[in-house]
């Protein structure tokens, strides 16, 4: 692998720079990967976002306020539960799930929010944007906004509103602005695009909420750390429950902000297998899918260097996937090195295993998982029988799929009224 | 060789290679350079622009449509060079497509098609060292940008480590026409001046000769691009080089004559 040129040396002034721009949260860099590719523009703005988390982090304030939002108003921390039937009904591991779809919102998108909105009232900045592909971040940003008493403006693909309807309805009546992007694929891609340009225009006054482990430094590092909280509970819960810990743990990945969020307290224990699942779409034509580990290769896209879907010019591909949320070409960076070191595995699970996967669970469990998290469910249906019973698997249940109604209904066949 | 402005304000203009198509962008620069145009940027085709207003992205996205690839743009540079050896060109591009080709195998192509300097629209000089390293071995200069919201310290670093001139962003924003030259602008220029004696050259939104009468006054060149690009969306093909080739010639027509850096 070809490393990318971190700065070495080059006069005092611009090491004191480096300096000031990597203290309190790390370095920005996942091995070769993340980093800052920016217009010069939003240096500033990173600049300031950067030191106010530092300073937030040792604030005993800031956390203790956080901590009382996420556990009364949010609803920390989620349960793990056995699902037993599922378990049974498989015949192999033990499987549990962290049911991060039961937050307020109805996915893990709230946790960082949260973070992020109690940051930007810090800075002073009272005008919100946000880019959603599921519709999940964009409702949990609006939510937060509405909460703290702030503008709220959130992009969103066009194509993406088509199939997230409902939650366009919600993030409006909430008070958000809604504004839809019809450029590119108008999926979660196009809305960074917008949201990045809005923000070059407004960066005086806005806050770029951006809702996972993309983008430029320090936006993947400080959205990991306000997802750590899943990890932190989910093994404790584990080693109450079965006084081990499991076999794996799975998640889907699209950013990839949940699959951290579950992952990093787990990284440690080497025993235990982290396993990524990306979408596999309609199949592994280059466009018909976003696993960016399959079909990928390095690059820069939107702010940081990762695995991005690209053709041989650099340009890059349109994806595809059922689910909104896992539908974008690149992948948070930390993921991208997990990858490269063999720490965490990255597999796919296509469009109609995701749909199958829903079905199950919402049969034997009575669980309507959303269509992302459905991937991690359908990898663990997957390799769950070939386990042994003592085996354990830990799902991230990111988020529930009352958003995804009008596609199972089609997708599905569901009869109506 | 690298870049020199011939008349005071130098003049740039920005062109979105492959739109509307290859040879009618080779047609534009070359009236371009003939109408008065000391520095040509080679603008490469991106996918995600997310730097770039409406008029350069669509340019952008009709390119890459048309195939456009940034061997296309290394290709034309070479043309432009050898029948229009005196005029500047500077390829400008976002990272991936360098990144794609490889910044060794780029700077090599790039120096034998007789291109003087590279602007790559996100990155910034922390993130450069190799790239710098690499276009400095194939006589390349790195231009970077400085924004109304960059602070002096960062003024100062970006002076250290550009050759050729210093591109100065005039509002924060991305590309694009508007009515006025930012008032931010000449104060980003006299707070950069201090850092460089290099020449600096203004853009965003620069589209009529007042425009660049009042740039003239504080910095040394002035960048057109959108104002170029969205002419040539109007024009079509066919009447393109010559539509640019009078507005070029007009941007600095009040002050021409006197001007002139013998």
């Amino acid at each position: 692998m070809k490393t990318l040129f971190p700065e070495k040396s080059a006069t005092k002034e611009s090491e004191m720079i480096i300096a000031a721009a990597h203290s309190g949260t790390g370095s920005g860099r996942f091995g070769a990967y993340g980093g800052r590719y920016v217009p010069e523009t939003l240096m500033a703005a990173l600049q300031e976002l950067e030191s106010a988390y530092a300073e937030a982090q040792n604030d005993p304030a800031f956390a203790s306020e956080l901590a009382y939002l996420l556990h009364h108003y949010a609803g920390r921390p989620t349960p793990l539960y056995l699902a037993a039937r599922l378990s049974e009904s498989l015949g192999g591991a033990k499987i549990y799930l962290k049911r991060e779809d039961l937050l307020h919102t109805g996915a893990h998108k709230i946790n960082n929010c949260l973070g992020q909105g109690l940051l930007a009232r810090r800075m002073g900045k009272q005008r919100i944007i946000a880019e959603t592909g599921a519709g999940q971040h964009g409702v949990a940003t609006a939510t937060v906004c509405a909460l703290f008493g702030m503008e709220c403006i959130v992009y969103m693909g066009e194509e993406d509103m088509r199939r997230q309807e409902l939650n366009v309805y919600r993030m409006r009546l909430l008070g958000a602005e809604v504004r839809g992007v019809s450029s590119g694929s108008a999926t979660l891609k196009d809305a960074i695009n917008e949201a990045m340009r809005d923000w070059v225009t407004n960066v005086h006054t806005t806050h770029y909420l951006l809702g996972s482990v993309l983008g430029a430094h320090p936006y993947p590092t400080m959205v990991r750390d306000f997802h750590r909280v899943i990890g932190i509970e989910a093994r404790q819960q584990i080693l109450e429950a079965e006084g081990v810990l499991p076999t794996a743990v799975l998640a889907c990945v699209g950013g990839g902000s949940n699959a951290i969020g579950a992952f990093y307290e787990f990284i440690p224990d080497k025993n235990v297998r982290l396993i990524g699942v990306e979408a596999g779409g309609r199949g592994p034509a280059l466009g018909e899918h976003a696993a960016r580990f399959q079909g990928g290769s390095p690059g820069v896209l939107q702010g940081t260097y990762s695995y991005v879907l690209q053709d041989d010019a650099g340009q890059i591909s349109n994806t595809h996937s059922v689910s909104a949320g896992l539908d974008y070409p690149s992948i948070g960076p930390e993921h991208a090195a997990l990858h490269d070191s063999g720490r965490a595995e990255y597999v796919s699970a296509d469009d109609n295993a995701a749909l199958q996967a829903t079905v199950t669970l919402a049969r034997t469990e009575g669980i309507l998982p959303a269509l992302e998290s459905a991937h991690a469910v359908a990898e663990a249906i997957r390799i769950a029988p070939k386990m042994s019973r003592k085996d354990i698997l830990l799902i991230n249940l990111s988020g529930r799929g009352d958003k995804d109604m009008g596609i199972l209904a089609r997708e599905l066949k569901l009869q109506g009224a | 060789m690298g870049i020199e402005f011939r008349h005071h304000p130098g003049l740039i203009a920005y062109l979105t290679i492959g739109d509307p198509d290859l040879v009618t962008s080779k047609k534009i620069a070359l009236a371009a350079i003939d109408a008065g145009a000391d520095v040509i940027e080679l603008g490469v085709p991106f996918s995600d622009p997310l730097a770039d207003g409406p008029v350069i992205q669509r340019a952008s996205e009709r390119a890459v449509r048309n195939g456009t690839r940034l061997l296309d743009v290394l290709a034309l540079a070479r043309e432009l060079h050898a029948e229009r050896p005196t005029a500047g060109l500077v390829i400008f591009s976002y990272l991936n497509p360098i990144l794609r080709m490889g910044l060794e195998a780029f700077a090599d192509a790039a120096e034998r098609a007789g291109v003087d300097a590279v602007l790559v629209t996100d990155l910034i000089p922390e993130e450069s060292t190799e790239y710098r390293a690499i276009l400095r071995k194939h006589h390349l200069q790195p231009i970077f940008l400085v924004a109304p919201t960059s602070p002096d310290n960062r003024l100062q670093h970006i002076a250290e480590v550009s050759e050729g001139f210093v591109y100065a962003i005039s509002r924060v924003g991305i590309t694009g026409t508007q009515q006025q030259v930012a008032g931010d602008a000449r104060g980003l220029v006299a707070r950069l001046r201090r850092f460089t004696s290099l020449p600096i050259a203004l853009g965003f939104g620069i589209s009529n000769a007042a425009h660049v009468a009042a740039v003239a006054e504080y910095a040394d060149a002035a960048v057109v691009g959108s104002a170029i690009v969205a002419l040539i969306e109007q024009s079509g093909a066919e009447q393109a080089p010559a539509a640019v080739a009078a507005f070029i010639a007009g941007l600095r027509a009040p002050a021409e004559a006197e001007s002139v850096v013998s």
